[in-house]
């Protein structure tokens, strides 16, 4: 089975400092893989190339597409999204227009109400604060609205840079429940998080990112229970 | 000075302004979405005023051969920035947009120009010659230079402003024209006399802004252009190209230069380097508005209109000289008042 996303020896520089070398990484239909690693691994780095905001050397393979020269509105129009980790909403817009935005690159308008729809029965909160402007949203009401506003691309491909960052626990429940959801809607999920447990317990396949190159990588039920990953990332037992 | 006298300046000085507030929201429409602040948007003004005078005395105007000048030149430059991107597949997108559009324009015009047409389709005709030139001088200048700092963006387009007054000797010479008033109405409220014309740039202004509001409000690729000024990452990783919105907004900023134009042709004398006064004031409006707001800017050109007014009754000679050393303190105050750091800026 050939993966819809795959990244082989892919090196990304800032200038001459490699922050990410020779990763390979895919993601099949329908899965959610999760990169996990400490602050600094490279692992926004490595979403910020899947996207096209940073350039990089390899290959990238998107639906049997060569992506690696499309820029980042390509790519989007292509129906790979990243929710990034500063969220980069819209702080002036209202929710609604935020969510409206979201649905920019589709060529068919026909079927935004409806998505729209979708988006506001997943987050009530949404809907309840449709008119209101972005900026004053709380941390997870944030979350949830990069979220929704990404959902609104109908993506093939969503890429999560730690959605549970700054979130109160309760909420980061939710939002992991809210990822795992996407799952029925046929949404494949590259989830890069520093909670590893969470996002272990979340994703079907695992890779474990360390200064700018994977470990480890395994089925993420088997990645949970590695000693050594209990030791270094989850705290124990 | 009498209240009559007062009356009068002060109409005077919101109809100056009202002509000033449509090139300071094109000025703020330009800088927020693209981060230029483009100063030949005064230039872009007069030559619209110089196309109109050409169109009425049965003359096709020089703006025909800039445009075809300038569409040529960017043609080449699209298609060699695609060649390099080996993207040459959408070599006959480039050429539409860069190449045809814009010799169809001046095409159609050359023809109606012919048939010597009433004074409505010789405005629409200006219009429609006036608007590619912004877009296309984005393409060949700012579109390279697209991520660099504000200051580099300003510099070039100084520089740009002295090219475009070189440009404008070339193609339209050195006499000032004036055109024939739009409205020969006039009218008395409380005692003060207004003429149609003056009454004719406040409603156009207003008219415009209402658009321009509507078409924020209530449209997609409104919306896009907003999301473009808010956050430029964000809007890319919504697919909305800020290369695309940045077109829009030169097309629409450029449409309300053009309309200025054409409001102050019948009042003052323009001639082919009349436009930096007009741009400067524009934009000193556009600052007391803080850069970023329109309603800012178009406050802040109505009263530099004003200002204008009254200081050209005390001492014309020195009217500019009042003018302009008012943006000394507004710009103390701005920055005092406002705790942007340099690094938010550049943002």
């Amino acid at each position: 089975m050939s993966a819809m996303f795959s990244m082989t020896d892919v090196t990304i520089c800032y200038g001459n400092v490699e922050a990410v070398r020779n990763v390979t990484l895919s993601v099949e239909e329908g899965q959610i893989v999760t990169v996990i690693g400490p602050n600094g691994a490279g692992k926004t780095t490595l979403l910020m190339a899947a996207i096209g905001l940073l350039s990089a050397r390899g290959q990238m393979v998107f639906q049997g597409n060569d992506i690696g020269r499309i820029d980042v509105e390509g790519r989007v129009d292509r129906r790979l999204c990243l929710v990034p980790e500063k969220r980069e909403l819209f702080s002036d817009m209202t929710v609604a227009d935020n969510l409206l935005l979201g649905s920019y690159s589709l060529r068919d308008r026909s079927g935004v109400q409806k998505t729209l729809d979708e988006v506001y029965d997943r987050f009530p909160r949404l809907k309840e604060r449709q008119k209101q402007a972005a900026g004053t949203l709380s941390g997870g009401e944030r979350q949830m609205l990069a979220l929704g506003r990404a959902l609104m691309a109908k993506p093939k491909l969503l890429m999560l840079d730690e959605p549970s960052l700054g979130l109160a626990p309760l909420i980061v429940r939710e939002i992991f429940r809210t990822i795992a959801s996407l799952r029925e809607l046929g949404v494949s999920i590259l989830l890069v998080e520093q909670n590893a447990r969470a996002a272990l317990e979340t994703a079907d396949y695992g890779y474990v990112l360390e200064t700018g190159e994977i470990v480890q990588s395994g089925p993420a039920k088997d990645l949970i229970h590695d000693p050594k990953l209990i030791t270094a990332y989850l705290g124990g037992h | 000075m009498t209240s009559d006298i007062a009356a009068i300046l002060a109409i005077d000085g919101i109809a100056t302004g009202a002509v000033y507030a449509l090139v300071a929201i094109g000025t703020v429409l330009i800088f927020t979405v693209t981060r230029v602040i483009f100063i030949p948007f005064g230039d872009i003004a007069a030559f619209t005023a110089l196309t109109l005078a050409a169109l009425d005395a049965k003359r096709f105007p020089g703006t025909g051969g800039l445009v075809v000048g300038l569409a040529c030149l960017a043609t080449v430059i699209e298609l060699i920035s695609l060649a390099r991107a080996r993207e040459l597949r959408l070599a006959p997108r480039a050429l539409l947009f860069y190449l045809v559009l814009p010799l169809a324009v001046v095409g159609i015009a050359w023809l109606v120009t012919k048939t010597d047409p009433p004074l409505a389709v010789r405005l629409v005709l200006a219009l429609m010659l006036i608007t590619p030139i912004s877009p296309l001088l984005d393409r060949i200048v700012f579109r390279p230079i697209a991520d660099g700092t504000v200051l580099l963006l300003l510099t070039v387009s100084v520089a740009l402003h002295f090219a475009l007054v070189g440009l404008g000797l070339l193609f339209f010479g050195p006499e000032g024209v004036r055109t024939e008033p739009l409205t020969s109405l006039s009218t008395e409220i409380a005692g003060v006399l207004i003429s149609g014309q003056t009454m004719l740039i406040v409603i156009a202004a207003l008219v415009f802004s209402g658009l321009l509001y509507l078409f924020f409000d209530f449209t997609l690729v409104g919306k896009s252009l907003r999301a473009t000024a808010v956050n430029r990452t964000g809007s890319r990783l919504m697919g909305i190209r800020p290369a695309r919105a940045g077109t829009v907004a030169y097309l629409l900023g450029s449409l309300m230069a053009g309309v200025s134009g054409i409001l102050i042709a019948p009042v003052n004398t323009v001639f082919y380097d009349s436009g930096f006064l007009l741009g400067l004031k524009a934009f000193v409006g556009a600052i007391v508005g803080g850069m970023t707001s329109y309603p800012g800017a178009a406050i802040g050109a109505v009263g530099v209109g004003i200002l204008e007014s009254f200081a050209s009754f005390q001492s014309s000679a020195l009217k500019d000289v009042i003018v302009f050393s008012l943006l000394i303190p507004i710009l103390i105050w701005r920055s005092l008042a406002s705790l942007h750091s340099e690094e938010e800026i550049e943002e």
